[in-house]
């Protein structure tokens, strides 16, 4: 989240696209209801599905899965059309200051509305491999600016090249006709919608959107999110307090775990994973810092390029100093010691279960936390590919369907080499430690009571088993035996944590210290690229007091901050710096005063005895654009390296704005440009989508289903009584009661055409399997009308659970058996969200 | 003392059910063996290991918009003119000085009356297969939390403020004050259930569609006056019973056997 959950309070109206908050976020609703009732704010909710979300909402707008593109591009150009007539309505300012809305770009750049390559952008090529991968890819360098190192603006964006007439031209397109007829929704609740968001772009107005998988988990997931920020920096909501972009983390320290570097591409605190071109760190710094951008002709003069100006040399030195210690000495400071990363392999799960299915590089895997028998997309497939495993150790609360693959229904366990081990693990009442929430809290959390029996904490068996790792490399000289030898590790001080690792160290040394003195730094403006300080991860720096005291241990329930808008700065602590609400400095004019002063986040103090900002951290100590001296008029998007927002995105992979693609799997023939689907995936489906493939014996477990066989739009998620892949709760009594069986639910046109009652067993089937479930029929999903240019066609959305495996006190079908092992061009999440299907009695 | 009281907001409930697992682990009581039937609904009924659950009613459609999902906390409303109160031949189910109707479980016979003139259908009998003996359970007011100076479990547990506990004059202006909030913002229906209904009932309702709707009855009705003549009759037999019951209870296993016969279709299921 940019803001956070309180936050949720500030907003004037919340539009909940892509996420069901109410059934997988409760406690959100009790801000959004406190908006609701205090300041008559209102709710907006785009699904497919009328949710326990949409149930709470003023509006509900109901779209064909996978449409959010054509559904807010539709938004960018009614709100565009509207700031020519309306000006007065919107913050100008903001937009011309504070985005690149005004930078020029270079005038070869050519949109997918060009006739020479329709629905692509410039420089696209095709793959011609028949290996899994991205469909194609593009050269992007005509999508940047005209002056890249100082990039002409011009603030009364007039001139057709800067962002805001490119924009203005790529949209054009997505008139709410258009946006019905792919969408599905009418266009009189498209107005409505569009009307009602965009009175947020009014100065003192705010305007926060809330997402989660549903806008994540397609092949285009990275530009649905890009197009909400596009709608938001339009409607200057971003740094606001009651505003934001706020992704719901799906599991409560989901975020802690990307900031620490849960995903492939990255090392802690988001700095990128080495690569094998990066032959020392020069190298590598070469390659990762980005160069400054000043924006010439903006009030803005300076750009304080947070990534670069020898920033990141400090992070990561002082991250390597974390991990080896006195080891990581000049100049490399423990550099090549770090795996690389092959730029050409793909490392997330897609890639990386398509490896493990080769049966040739991958021969043990650690699932830790993780059940990818259940939750692996075509788990079918996944579930195959790991008996290609000579070993596989999971840890988990409870025996999880990926520990028990080998005995699956189907499997026959005595020709399954895979010897697995199963580690119990401590529950998060049984341990000591930090998460961190959805909007960058990191609190932390006692142990109430002891684990049971063998289960240990994650963080002691981690411990113990780098100990023994250390142990038997001890005195090898083997290529990479140094990564572990030359690892700093040392955690167990004394008392409780005599014998294994103590969290508080781990902590201390995330938050990072003086080398010689072991003193806390208070702030990464603290942290050197020679080797005196370490910090393991430099966002968490600040965390901690030079009195060793971790703010995250802090639990004042009352707002102490000045401005009283729910900051909660004294209720543990959270990154960066105990800012509350990042991209703050956009909240303030060009002198510093609050655009809305009903709800200030920061402000410019001219009185008293100092001039200074005051409010929640600002984004930068700096004074405002207009009381800066010239030269020093710093930008407010500080970690861009043009300081100003982008509402134009050249560095995505598949274009510098989103364009609406298809599905994968998808019941649209043609797209808002005119690309058929015969076409294949250039210009309908996402052009660098990432389209895997998992074969067993030579046959392919990953089939591409077509409109004529699977006429239904499936799609998958949760209840609020289950629990991701189903380990925690369908283990608990009390919410199997509630929630028995895995069920689908599916409109009333569609039940009564396949002669499907309320409670009926039905089989679901899509080109990689079927599941078997019980029918919820129900009014809350209705059939819609698509298809564009007169290609009406009518169809149904069919929803399953996902939680169900077959191991626990609830059984049953798991939904993924049904997903296609494809995934998005910029991240490769699985397109879990959208696929096609067909439904019958069982 | 202050009367205490529980009020839900139905307009600000997310139909999560976290009131519905928390009175079940405040209370010990038992999961119940469910199976999906179709609807997100379960279990089925209340019964006496299940005294709060969320009702879930759909009204309108999508396609015209004018869908609603309606979630309704189901459990004991605890009314001032309580039917189960009068009935109850033992005096077992009794007005706690707080003003929520509470019983005392040892002196429950088990005959069944106050199942049979409840208004709301909300006190549910269990029987020992092995003796016959009966008793009847539902929500306490979560009792032993209340009488030491905590809120019950279910408001504790709502994530969203839909249940509030307090004193009852001050959860009556706050529904109010809802009530006008929604019929401002076009929920012409609103109402504050229980304000009046039955003496003044100890679980409020802020309602924003009519109460059949969420399945509350709109006038619902005391005992009448020939049931209560009988119970004076009755509740001197009913002590009578004890007595019968100390000295072995066979005569009351009789009357409670034939009372289950009668009104036990959830004992046959």
């Amino acid at each position: 989240m940019t803001n956070h959950w309180i936050d949720l309070k500030n907003t004037d109206c919340a539009m909940i696209i892509g996420s069901n908050a109410a059934e997988n976020h409760p406690m959100s609703f009790k801000w959004l209801t406190k908006a609701k009732e205090e300041k008559g704010a209102k709710i907006v909710n785009v699904d497919p599905r009328f949710t326990r979300t949409s149930s709470k909402s003023d509006i509900y707008a109901p779209i064909r899965s996978g449409t959010d593109i054509a559904f807010i591009g539709g938004m960018i150009k009614w709100v565009l059309d509207d700031m020519t007539a309306n000006p007065g309505n919107y913050n100008m300012d903001y937009v011309k200051q504070y985005t690149n809305a005004a930078l020029i770009i270079n005038d070869s750049y050519k949109g997918p509305d060009d006739a020479s390559h329709p629905g692509l952008f410039e420089g696209y090529t095709p793959s011609t491999t028949s290996a899994p991968g991205n469909l194609g890819s593009y050269n992007k360098t005509t999508w940047g600016y005209a002056n890249t190192t100082t990039p002409n603006v011009d603030t009364t964006l007039e001139n057709p090249n800067c962002v805001f007439q490119l924009l203005k031209a790529h949209y054009s397109i997505y008139t709410t006709d258009k946006v019905s007829q792919i969408t599905g929704c009418l266009t009189s609740k498209l107005e409505e919608v569009y009307r009602t968001y965009a009175a947020t772009g009014n100065k003192g107005k705010a305007g926060t959107i809330l997402y989660a998988m549903g806008t994540t988990q397609h092949t285009y997931g990275t530009q649905n999110i890009r197009s909400y920020a596009i709608l938001q920096l339009l409607l200057a909501n971003m740094g606001i307090a009651g505003g934001g972009i706020n992704a719901l983390r799906g599991e409560s320290n989901v975020q802690g775990s990307t900031d620490m570097c849960l995903l492939s591409h990255i090392l802690p605190g988001y700095l990128k994973v080495p690569n094998e071109t990066d032959t020392d760190i020069d190298a590598y710094l070469g390659r990762v810092e980005p160069a400054t951008v000043t924006p010439a002709g903006l009030d803005g003069d300076k750009s304080a390029n947070w990534w670069g100006n020898g920033h990141y040399k400090q992070y990561m030195v002082s991250l390597l100093k974390a991990f080896y210690g006195d080891n990581a000495t000049t100049p490399e400071f423990g550099f090549n010691y770090l795996p690389k990363a092959d730029s050409k392999t793909n490392y997330t799960h897609i890639g990386l279960f398509e490896k493990l299915n080769e049966g040739t590089t991958i021969k043990g895997m650690m699932c830790w936390g993780q059940n990818p028998a259940v939750a692996g997309p075509d788990c079918g497939g996944e579930r195959n590919a790991l008996e290609k495993l000579d070993w596989l150790m999971c840890i988990d609360l409870w025996e999880t369907e990926t520990a028990a693959f080998w005995k699956r229904p189907g499997a026959n366990p005595a020709s399954i080499d895979t010897e697995v081990f199963l580690l119990p693990a401590a529950a998060s009442f049984e341990k000591e430690g930090s998460i961190s929430n959805s909007g960058r809290w990191v609190q932390w959390r006692y142990k109430a009571i002891d684990p049971p029996g063998d289960a240990r904490p994650d963080l002691r068996v981690m411990d113990e088993l780098m100990l023994k790792l250390k142990e038997k490399y001890s005195g090898q000289t083997a290529h990479n035996a140094d990564a572990i030898n030359k690892l700093a590790w040392n955690y167990h001080i004394s008392g409780e944590y005599a014998d294994h690792a103590d969290p508080n160290v781990v902590a201390k040394e995330v938050n990072g210290y003086n080398m010689s003195t072991g003193v806390p730094l208070t702030s990464f403006g603290n942290l050197k690229d020679d080797g005196t300080t370490c910090s393991g991860n430099w966002i968490y720096c600040g965390m901690f007091d030079a009195d060793d005291n971790n703010k995250a241990k802090r639990h004042d329930p009352v707002d102490r901050s000045i401005n009283q808008i729910g900051l909660y700065s004294d209720w543990t602590w959270c990154w960066p710096i105990n800012r509350r609400i990042i991209y703050n400095r956009a909240s303030v004019d060009l002198n510093g005063v609050p655009w809305d002063k009903g709800q200030p986040v920061i402000w410019w103090e001219y009185d008293g005895p100092s001039t200074k900002w005051a409010g929640d951290i600002p984004d930068g100590g700096w004074a405002p654009i207009n009381v800066a001296a010239a030269g020093s008029k710093y930008l407010p998007f500080i970690m861009k390296p043009e300081g100003v927002a982008h509402i134009w995105g050249f560095g995505r992979t598949d274009g510098p704005v989103p364009e609406a693609y298809e599905p994968w799997e998808s019941p649209m023939e043609e797209t808002i440009r005119g690309v058929l689907k015969a076409k294949g995936g250039e210009g309908f489906n996402d052009p660098c989508c990432y389209v895997g493939k998992l074969e067993k014996d030579g046959e392919s477990q990953n089939e591409h289903g077509s409109f004529s066989d699977f006429p239904c739009v499936g799609t998958t998620y949760r209840v609020t009584e289950h629990w991701q892949s189903g380990p925690m709760t369908r283990n608990l009594p009390w919410l199997v009661e509630l929630m028995p069986d895995v069920f689908v639910e599916l409109g009333e046109d569609l039940a009564s055409e396949k002669g499907i009652n309320r409670g009926d067993k039905v089989k679901v089937t899509t080109a990689r399997g079927s599941i078997e479930a019980v029918a919820v029929v129900t009014r809350r999903l209705h059939r819609m009308t698509i298809g564009l240019n007169g290609t009406q066609r009518q169809i149904d959305h069919v929803g399953i659970l996902w939680h169900w495996g077959y191991i626990g006190l609830s059984k049953g079908d798991s939904a993924n058996i049904l997903t296609p092992h494809v995934g998005d061009a910029n991240t490769t999440i699985p397109e879990y969200k959208t696929f096609l299907c067909k439904i019958e009695k069982a | 003392m202050t009367e205490k009281a529980l009020l839900i907001d139905v307009s600000k409930c997310t139909g999560c059910r976290a009131c519905q697992v928390a009175c079940k682990e405040w209370n010990g009581l038992p999961a119940v063996e469910t199976t999906c039937t179709g609807t997100y609904e379960n279990p089925p009924d209340l019964s006496p290991d299940t005294w709060n659950k969320i009702k879930f009613t759909e009204i309108g459609s999508t396609s015209d918009g004018t869908m609603r999902w309606l979630f309704r906390s189901e459990r004991c409303l605890h009314c001032t003119d309580a039917s189960c109160v009068e009935v109850c031949p033992t005096g077992a189910v009794y007005h706690h000085e707080l003003g929520f109707v509470a019983y005392d479980r040892t002196k429950c016979t088990g005959c069944g009356y106050c199942t049979q003139y409840c208004p709301f259908n909300i006190p549910q009998l269990s029987g020992n297969k092995l003796t016959g003996m009966q008793k009847m359970d539902k929500c306490t007011f979560c009792l032993d939390r209340v009488a030491n100076g905590l809120e019950p479990a279910c408001s504790k547990a709502c994530p969203t403020g839909a249940i509030s506990f307090g004193n009852r004059g001050d959860l009556i202006l706050k529904g109010s004050s809802r009530v006008n909030d929604l019929k401002s913002n076009g929920y012409s229906n609103a109402y504050l259930y229980g304000e009046h209904e039955l003496g003044g009932l100890h679980t409020m309702y802020v309602l924003d569609e009519k109460p059949e709707v969420y399945g509350l009855p709109a006038d619902p009705q005391y005992v009448p006056g020939y049931e209560v003549v009988r119970q004076d009759i009755l509740k001197p037999l009913g002590w009578a019973l004890i007595a019968a019951a100390a000295g072995g209870f066979a005569l009351n296993f009789l009357v409670s056997r034939s009372r289950m016969v009668k009104a036990g279709k959830k004992e046959e299921e």
